[in-house]
C-alpha cells in the first residue's frame, strides 16, 4: 500500500504529461486530462498525508534495490504536506489556465509542461536520495524554463535567459556539492549521509560543503543575495504561469534547505544556522524594499515572494539556535506553517493580478483602477490573500507570523523578531498600495490608444474566479482553523527535529 | 457573549444584500442588532455592580496558546454598552446621512464588522484574542476612512491611519508576547493575579514600553496623534463612531486593562502622565486654531484622550474614577457634537464655522442637541460633563505634582470650553448667514442620535443613581483591581474643585470671545503645523521609498553579469569562510601520490583553459574549450571508465560542432568590457577555481566504502548486465534516468515551441504581443551563456529594474 501512495504523486503527473504529449493535436483532450490529472494528484497527496499522519514516515525503494544502493522514496509529514500543497496549486492553476491561456500556447504543449513541472516538484519532495533530488530539480528547471519562454515574446526570452543562467549556476554548485559528499561518505542516500557524516571529524569541511548546498538551494529559494533571477522573470509569462511559479518553485528550494539543514548538516549549527538567520533577515528587508520600489502589480508580488522566503528560512535558523527541542520544533513549525500559508496566498494573488490585468488592460498600477467599485466581489477576493500576506489576524498569515515571532522571542533573538515585524508593516504598506491603486482609485482615462478594447469585460469568468475563490476560502479556513494546520506543522517539525526517526525509517535497524 | 460578538460579523456579511432589499429602512433594521445587544449587556449591570464577573471560553489554537476566552466585568460592560449604544445611533444616522449612496451597503458591512471587532476587543480575556480584534478594528478603520475612495486625500488618510496604528499594533504584539513570556500566561485574568512578581521580571519594562507604543498610536497620543485629524476624511457617522466614541478609546481601554498589572511603576506613571498631559494641552490648543467643525472636534478628542491617559498614569481611586466618568461624559457629548456637525454639513453644505451662523431658526432641534452637548463639554451643571469635570479636578488636586497637573488641566479645559462654544453655539446663534445649500432641519434619522445623547447627558447628570453610578463604580473596580465605590452627585458643596470650575468657565468665555485674535496671532507665528509629527511621517515615508528605490536599483540592476558576479562571490565567500575562516583544516594530501602523466594532463587542461579565455578568434576559443573536454575524458580513461570517456568525447565533439554552426548567426566578436572589469572577473574566476580545488583536496575520500562496490558485485548476478554503467542507469538508479528522459522530452518541446510558436495577434493573451524571429532568439541564448559577457547594449533584459524607472525598454515591443 505504501508503495502505491508514494509512487502515485510521481506517476500521475508523469502519465498525464506523457499522454498529453502523445495527444499533441487533441487540445480538448489535453485540457480535460490536465484538470483530471491535477485533481488526481491532489487526491493522491491527501491520501499520502493521511497515511503518514496515521502510520508515521513511510518509505519505498525504487526497483526494490536495498538501501542505500537504490533510490529511496520517503514521505514524512513535511514532504506529504508539500505534495498536497503542490496538488492544490496545480489544480487551481490548471483550472485558471482553461480560461486564460491563449490557443497558441495551448497548442504547443502548455498542459504537459505544467504536469512535468508538477512531476519535478513532487519528485523533489518525495525523494530520499540526494542525486535523485538533483534530477528532479533538473526536471523542474527545464519545465519551468520552457513554460517561462513558451510564447517567445521578447520580455519572456529576456527574463528566461536570466532565469536559466542563474539556475544553471545553482545546478552546477549542487552537483559539485553532491560529488563532495559522495567523496566523503561514499553514499547518496540522505539518511545514510546523515548517519555517516556524523562520523567525520572535520566540521569545517562538512560545513563548507553545507555552504555549497546553502548556495545551490538558496538560489532556488531566492534568498539574499541570490534572488536576482526571480524579479527578472516572474512578471513576463502569462498570469497562470507566474502563479504556478510563485506558488511552487521557490518553496522547493526552501524545502530542500530545511531538509538538508535539519537532516544532514546539523553538526555546526551555531555557525550554519546563525548564518541562515542573518541571511533570512537580509532577505526579508531587501525583498520588501524591492517591492516598495515597484509600480507594477506582478513585480510588487514578485519581490514579496523574496521577502517572505526570509520568514520561512527564519524558522529554520531559529530551530538551529534554539535551546530546547520544543523551541526548535516551534520555530520549524512556524516555517512549515508559513510555507503552507504562503503557497496558497501567493498563488492566489498572482491569479488576482492576472484577472486585474484582463479587466484593466495592464499590469501597471498607475493605469489600473476602479476595480473596487465595479467588482466588489473580486475586491474581497484580493483583500483576503493580500491582508493574509500582511499578517492581518485572523487570516492564515497572522498565525504564521505569530508562531515565528514567538519562537524568536523564546530564543531571545530580538533583532530578527524586530525585523520580521517591521517587514510585515512594510508588506502591509505595499499591499495597500495595490489596493489603493488598482481597486480604490477610479480608473484613469486611457491616455494611450493601446488600451485594449476588452477593458472591464471578461468572458470565461467562472474558470477564473472559481480557483481564486477556492484559494481565498482556504486562506480563511487555515486562519480560523489554525489549530488543525498548526498541529500538523508541529508534528511535521517534531519529525524533522528528531531526525533519528527519519533515519531509522529509511535505513531500518534499532532506534 | 461569544454569540454577541460573532453576530456582528455575520450581519456584516449580510448587510449589502439587506441594503439592496430594504433600501431606506436598512439602517433601522440593522440597528436592531446593537439595540438587542445593548439590552442584553444592560441585563448584566446588576450582577456586575455587585462584583460578579462573567467568563466564556472556547478552544481556538491551543497549540499557540490562543484560547477564545472572554470576560465581562465592569470595564468591559461600560465599553460594551458604549459600543452598542453608539452603534444603534450611528447605523440609523448613516442610513439618513448616506441615503442613496451606491456603496451604502458596504458602509454598513464595514461598520458592523468594526462594531463586532470592537466588542471582541473589550471582552477578550486572552491577550492574543484582544490583539486579533485590535488589528481588525485598525483594518475596518482603514476601509472606512477610505470610504470616499475616489479622492486621493481619503486614500492617503486611510493609509496614514493604518500605518500608524498598524505599526503600533506590531509593537503591541511583541509587547504582549513578551508579557506573556514574563507571566507564563496570555490570559489577562491570570496575569493580574500575579502582578507583583510580574513587575519584577526583567522583561516587564520592555514589554510595557512596547505595549504603550501600541496604545498611544491607537489612542492618538503625542507624537502619534496626527493620524486622527486626517482621519476626518471619513464620512461623519464614521468619525463620530470610530474616531471619537469608540475605536480611539481602545488604547485607553488597554491601559485601563493593564492598570492592575503595571499601575504605580515609575515607567508607567512617568510616561503616561507626561505623554497624556502633553497630548491634552496640545489637542486643546490645536482645536482652537481650526475652523472646520470636524477638525475642531478631532483635536478636542485628541485632548480628551490625553486627559484619560494622564489620569490612568496618575492612578489611584480618585483619578481612575475621574477617568471613567470623563470617558462616559466625553463619549456622550462628543458623539452628539460629531453627529450635529454631520447634520449641519448635510443640510447646509459646509462645515466651516466662519460661514455658519444663526442656524437655530432653520434647524431648531439640531441646535437644541448641539447646545446641550456643548454645555456638557464646557462642564456646566446639570449636565454629566459637569460631574466629570468636578471629579477630574479632585483627582488632579490629589495627584503628585498637583500644581503642575492641575494647571495643565485648567488650561486645557479653558481651551475646550472655548472650543465647545465654537462648535456647539456659534453656528446656531447670531445672524443667519447664507450657506451653499439653503439650510433646513435634518430628518429624523439624523436627529435621533444627537437628541438621544443629549437626553442621556442630562439624565445621567441629574440622576446618576439611575445606573450610571453603578456602571462607573464597577468599571473603576476593574481598573483598580479592588472595590471602588463612586458616589456621583451634582453638588459636592463648596470645594476647591468648584472654584476651579468657575475659573475654567470664565476663562473659557474669555478665550471664546477673543478667539479671532488667538487664531490670527497663531497663524502669524506658525508654519508650526508643517513641522511636527505629520511632517516626520511624510518625510519618513519619502525616505523609505527613496531607500527602496536606491537599494533596488543597486541590487536588481538589470545586468545579468552583476547577478552572476554576486552569486559566484557569495558562493566563494560563504564556502571559503566556512572552510578556512575559522582555522586551517587538515589535509591528507600527499605529493608522492602524483604521477607524472597526471601532471601533464593537468598542465594541458590549464593551458587550454587559458587559450579559451585569451584567444581572439571565436573558433579558436571554442576549439580550446574542446581540448579541456577531451582532457576530462582522458581522466575518465585513466581511472578506468572507458564508456564515460566515450560519452564525454562525443558530447564535446557535438558541442564544438553546434557552436560552429551557431557562429554563423552571431555578430562580429569583439571585447566590450573594460580592462578593470576583466581583471575583476579574472580574479573572481581564479578564486572560485582555487576554492573548488581546495575543497576537493581537503575532502579526504574513503572514510566509508562507497556504494559503487555493491553495483560491481551485483551487476551480473542481480542486474543481469555486464556493462555496469548501463545497469546503474537503467536498473539500480533507473528513476534518475526516467527523470533525465523527462528533461530531454521537455527540452524537445521547448525547442519546438521556440522555433514554431510565433505569437499571432489572437485575443486572450496576457502579455504583450511580440514576435522575435527564432534565429534572434537562438542568438540571444548563445550570446549570454554563463561564459559570455553580456553586451552593454543588451541591457534591457525584461527590465527587472525598478518599475517606476522612466526608461523601460524591453517591456513593450
Amino acid at each position: 500500500m505504501t508503495h502505491v501512495l508514494l509512487v502515485l504523486p510521481l506517476l500521475i503527473p508523469l502519465t498525464t504529461a506523457a499522454v498529453s504529449l502523445l495527444a499533441w493535436r487533441g487540445i480538448a483532450l489535453q485540457r480535460v486530462l490536465a484538470v483530471a490529472g491535477a485533481a488526481a494528484l491532489l487526491c493522491a497527496g491527501v491520501a499520502l498525508l493521511a497515511y503518514v499522519w496515521k502510520n508515521g514516515i513511510c518509505t519505498t525503494q525504487a526497483g526494490a534495490w536495498p538501501v542505500p544502493f537504490g533510490i529511496t522514496l520517503v514521505a514524512d509529514l513535511f514532504s506529504a504536506l508539500m505534495v498536497v500543497l503542490a496538488g492544490v496549486v496545480g489544480l487551481a492553476v490548471v483550472v485558471f489556465s482553461l480560461g486564460s491561456i491563449d490557443r497558441g500556447r495551448d497548442a504547443f504543449g502548455y498542459y504537459p509542461l505544467v504536469h512535468s513541472l508538477l512531476l519535478g516538484v513532487c519528485g523533489a519532495f518525495l525523494t530520499g536520495d540526494l542525486f535523485n533530488l538533483y534530477v528532479w530539480f533538473e526536471v523542474m528547471l527545464m519545465s519551468s524554463f520552457v513554460l517561462l519562454a513558451l510564447g517567445g515574446e521578447r520580455p519572456q526570452l529576456h527574463g528566461g535567459i536570466k532565469y536559466v543562467t542563474l539556475n544553471l549556476v545553482s545546478s552546477a554548485v549542487f552537483l559539485a556539492a553532491v560529488a563532495m559528499l559522495y567523496g566523503l561518505t561514499g553514499t547518496l542516500n540522505m539518511a545514510d549521509l546523515a548517519r555517516k557524516l556524523a562520523g567525520i571529524q572535520q566540521p569545517a569541511l562538512v560545513s563548507a560543503v553545507g555552504m555549497l548546498f546553502l548556495i545551490a538551494f538558496g538560489i532556488k529559494a531566492a534568498v539574499f543575495p541570490l534572488f536576482f533571477w526571480l524579479p527578472a522573470s516572474y512578471h513576463t509569462p502569462p498570469g497562470a504561469v507566474s502563479a504556478l511559479f510563485a506558488g511552487l518553485l521557490t518553496k522547493v528550494g526552501v524545502y530542500a534547505l530545511i531538509r538538508v539543514f535539519t537532516l544532514i548538516f546539523v553538526g555546526e549549527m551555531s555557525f550554519t544556522h546563525l548564518l541562515i538567520l542573518v541571511l533570512s533577515g537580509l532577505t526579508m528587508v531587501t525583498g520588501v524594499l524591492g517591492a516598495m520600489a515597484q509600480q507594477e502589480f506582478r513585480r510588487v508580488l514578485s519581490f514579496h515572494i523574496i521577502s517572505q522566503i526570509g520568514y520561512m528560512t527564519m524558522g529554520l535558523g531559529l530551530a538551529g539556535l534554539a535551546e530546547s527541542p520544543a523551541m526548535a520544533s516551534l520555530a520549524l513549525a512556524g516555517s512549515i506553517f508559513y510555507i503552507a500559508h504562503h503557497i496558497i496566498v501567493k498563488t492566489n494573488l498572482f491569479l488576482v493580478s492576472s484577472v486585474a490585468r484582463r479587466l484593466c488592460g495592464t499590469f501597471e498600477l498607475k493605469q489600473q483602477g476602479g476595480l473596487y467599485q465595479a467588482y466588489p466581489f473580486l475586491a474581497v477576493l484580493f483583500l483576503v490573500p493580500a491582508m493574509s500576506l500582511a499578517g492581518l489576524p485572523p487570516l492564515s498569515g497572522f498565525f504564521a507570523k505569530l508562531s515565528l515571532v514567538q519562537a524568536g522571542l523564546g530564543a531571545g533573538q530580538y533583532a530578527i523578531v524586530a525585523t520580521a515585524l517591521l517587514v510585515s508593516l512594510l508588506t502591509m504598506f505595499s499591499m495597500t498600495k495595490i489596493w489603493a491603486e488598482a481597486f480604490w482609485k477610479a480608473l484613469p482615462e486611457p491616455s494611450a490608444p493601446e488600451a485594449s478594447p476588452q477593458r472591464l469585460s471578461t468572458k470565461p469568468w467562472l474558470t477564473l474566479v472559481l480557483p481564486i475563490g477556492a484559494l481565498a476560502t482556504l486562506t480563511i479556513a487555515i486562519g480560523l482553523g489554525a489549530e488543525a494546520v498548526f498541529t500538523l506543522a508541529m508534528r511535521a517539525a517534531q519529525q524533522l527535529i528528531h531526525r533519528e526517526e527519519y533515519i531509522q525509517a529509511v535505513l531500518g535497524g534499532p532506534t | 457573549m461569544t454569540v454577541a460578538i460573532l453576530s456582528g460579523f455575520v450581519l456584516a456579511l449580510l448587510a449589502p444584500t439587506l441594503q439592496r432589499v430594504a433600501d431606506r429602512r436598512a439602517g433601522w433594521a440593522l440597528a436592531l442588532l446593537p439595540l438587542i445587544l445593548s439590552l442584553y449587556f444592560a441585563t448584566f449591570l446588576k450582577a456586575i455592580g455587585s462584583g460578579e464577573v462573567f467568563h466564556a471560553r472556547h478552544e481556538w489554537v491551543p497549540s499557540l496558546g490562543i484560547h477564545l476566552s472572554f470576560t465581562l466585568d465592569g470595564l468591559s460592560l461600560l465599553f460594551a454598552l458604549l459600543i452598542n449604544g453608539m452603534g444603534v445611533l450611528v447605523l440609523v444616522y448613516a442610513g439618513g446621512y448616506m441615503a442613496g449612496h451606491p456603496e451604502l451597503g458596504r458602509l454598513y458591512a464595514f461598520l458592523l464588522m468594526f462594531m463586532a471587532s470592537m466588542l471582541g476587543l473589550v471582552l477578550a480575556d486572552s491577550l492574543l484574542v484582544l490583539f486579533v480584534f485590535w488589528e481588525l478594528t485598525s483594518f475596518s478603520s482603514y476601509l472606512l476612512i477610505g470610504f470616499d475612495h475616489d479622492r486621493a486625500d481619503a486614500r492617503a488618510a486611510a493609509l496614514r491611519a493604518l500605518l500608524v496604528t498598524g505599526g503600533g499594533g506590531l509593537a503591541l504584539m511583541a509587547g504582549l508576547l513578551l508579557l506573556g513570556q514574563a507571566g507564563g500566561s496570555l490570559e489577562l485574568s491570570s496575569l493580574t493575579t500575579q502582578a507583583d512578581t510580574l513587575r519584577e521580571h526583567p522583561l516587564a519594562t520592555p514589554a510595557l514600553l512596547l505595549i504603550l507604543v501600541g496604545a498611544f498610536t491607537k489612542s492618538a497620543q503625542f507624537p502619534f496623534h496626527f493620524w486622527l485629524p486626517s482621519a476626518m476624511e471619513a464620512p461623519t457617522p464614521i468619525s463620530a463612531y470610530l474616531h471619537s466614541a469608540t475605536m480611539v478609546k481602545a488604547g485607553v481601554y488597554l491601559l485601563s486593562r493593564l492598570s492592575p498589572v503595571f499601575a504605580g511603576s515609575d515607567v508607567w506613571i512617568g510616561t503616561l502622565t507626561v505623554v497624556g498631559g502633553l497630548t491634552m494641552l496640545m489637542g486643546g490648543w490645536l482645536a482652537l486654531l481650526q475652523s472646520d467643525l470636524k477638525r475642531i472636534l478631532a483635536y478636542s478628542t485628541v485632548s480628551a484622550l490625553g486627559t484619560l491617559t494622564m489620569f490612568l498614569g496618575i492612578g489611584g481611586p480618585l483619578a481612575v474614577q475621574a477617568a471613567m466618568a470623563f470617558l462616559l461624559g466625553h463619549a456622550l457629548y462628543k458623539g452628539a457634537l460629531f453627529l450635529v456637525a454631520g447634520a449641519v454639513d448635510h443640510e447646509t453644505g459646509t462645515r466651516d464655522v466662519d460661514r455658519l451662523s444663526g442656524l437655530r431658526r432653520a434647524m431648531p432641534f439640531t441646535a437644541l442637541a448641539a447646545g446641550i452637548s456643548a454645555l456638557s463639554m464646557a462642564g456646566l451643571p446639570p449636565l454629566f460633563g459637569f460631574i466629570a469635570k468636578e471629579l477630574s479636578y479632585e483627582a488632579t488636586l490629589g495627584a503628585a505634582w498637583s500644581t503642575c497637573v492641575t494647571t495643565a488641566a485648567v488650561v486645557t479645559n479653558i481651551l475646550l470650553v472655548a472650543a465647545a462654544g465654537v462648535v456647539g453655539l456659534r453656528p446656531f446663534l447670531g445672524q443667519t448667514l447664507p450657506t451653499p445649500k439653503p439650510a433646513h432641519e435634518a430628518p429624523l434619522s439624523l436627529l435621533l442620535g444627537p437628541l438621544t445623547l443629549s437626553v442621556v447627558s442630562i439624565a445621567s447628570g441629574l440622576i446618576p443613581a439611575m445606573g450610571v453610578n453603578e456602571l462607573l463604580s464597577a468599571a473603576s473596580t476593574s481598573v483598580l483591581g479592588q472595590p471602588a465605590d463612586i458616589d456621583l452627585a451634582l453638588w459636592h458643596g463648596v470645594t476647591p474643585a468648584l472654584g476651579l470650575s468657575a475659573i475654567t468657565l470664565l476663562g473659557g468665555v474669555g478665550v471664546f470671545a477673543s478667539r479671532g485674535l488667538v487664531r490670527k496671532s497663531a497663524s502669524c507665528c506658525g508654519r508650526v503645523s508643517s513641522w511636527g509629527p505629520a511632517g516626520w511621517y511624510e518625510l519618513a515615508l519619502r525616505r523609505m521609498n527613496g531607500l527602496a528605490v536606491g537599494q533596488t536599483q543597486l541590487l536588481q540592476s538589470g545586468y545579468l553579469r552583476y547577478y552572476l558576479m554576486m552569486t559566484v562571490a557569495a558562493t566563494v565567500g560563504l564556502t571559503g569562510y566556512a572552510l578556512l575562516g575559522r582555522g586551517t583544516p587538515a589535509t591528507a594530501w600527499n605529493w608522492f601520490d602524483v604521477k607524472f602523466y597526471e601532471v601533464g594532463l593537468v598542465a594541458l587542461m590549464l593551458l587550454a583553459t587559458l587559450g579559451a579565455l585569451l584567444l581572439k578568434s571565436r573558433l579558436a576559443a571554442v576549439a580550446s574549450l574542446g581540448v579541456v573536454g577531451y582532457c576530462v575524458s582522458l581522466v575518465f580513461v585513466l581511472y578506468g571508465a572507458p564508456d564515460l570517456a566515450m560519452t564525454q568525447f562525443l558530447v564535446e565533439t557535438l558541442t564544438v560542432i553546434l557552436f560552429v554552426l551557431v557562429f554563423y548567426h552571431l555578430p562580429e566578436s569583439r571585447i566590450v568590457s573594460e580592462t578593470s572589469a576583466r581583471w575583476r572577473d579574472a580574479v573572481l574566476a581564479l578564486v572560485t577555481g582555487v576554492l573548488m580545488t581546495a575543497l576537493v583536496l581537503v575532502g579526504t575520500p574513503e572514510n566509508y566504502p562507497p556504494i559503487s562496490e555493491y553495483f560491481v558485485e551485483h551487476s551480473v548476478t542481480r542486474g543481469h548486465g555486464r556493462n555496469i554503467v548501463n545497469v546503474i542507469l537503467v536498473d539500480f538508479r533507473g528513476l534518475d534516468t526516467l527523470g533525465e528522459i523527462t528533461v530531454l522530452s521537455v527540452a524537445a518541446v521547448g525547442v519546438h515551441a521556440l522555433l514554431k510558436l510565433r505569437r499571432r495577434s489572437d485575443s486572450g493573451s496576457e502579455t504583450s504581443v511580440a514576435g522575435p524571429a527564432p534565429v534572434e532568439a537562438a542568438g540571444m541564448l548563445t550570446q549570454k551563456t554563463p561564459m559570455g559577457e553580456l553586451h552593454q547594449e543588451d541591457r534591457d533584459a525584461g527590465d527587472d529594474r525598478r518599475g517606476s524607472s522612466p526608461i523601460r525598454e524591453g517591456d513593450k515591443p
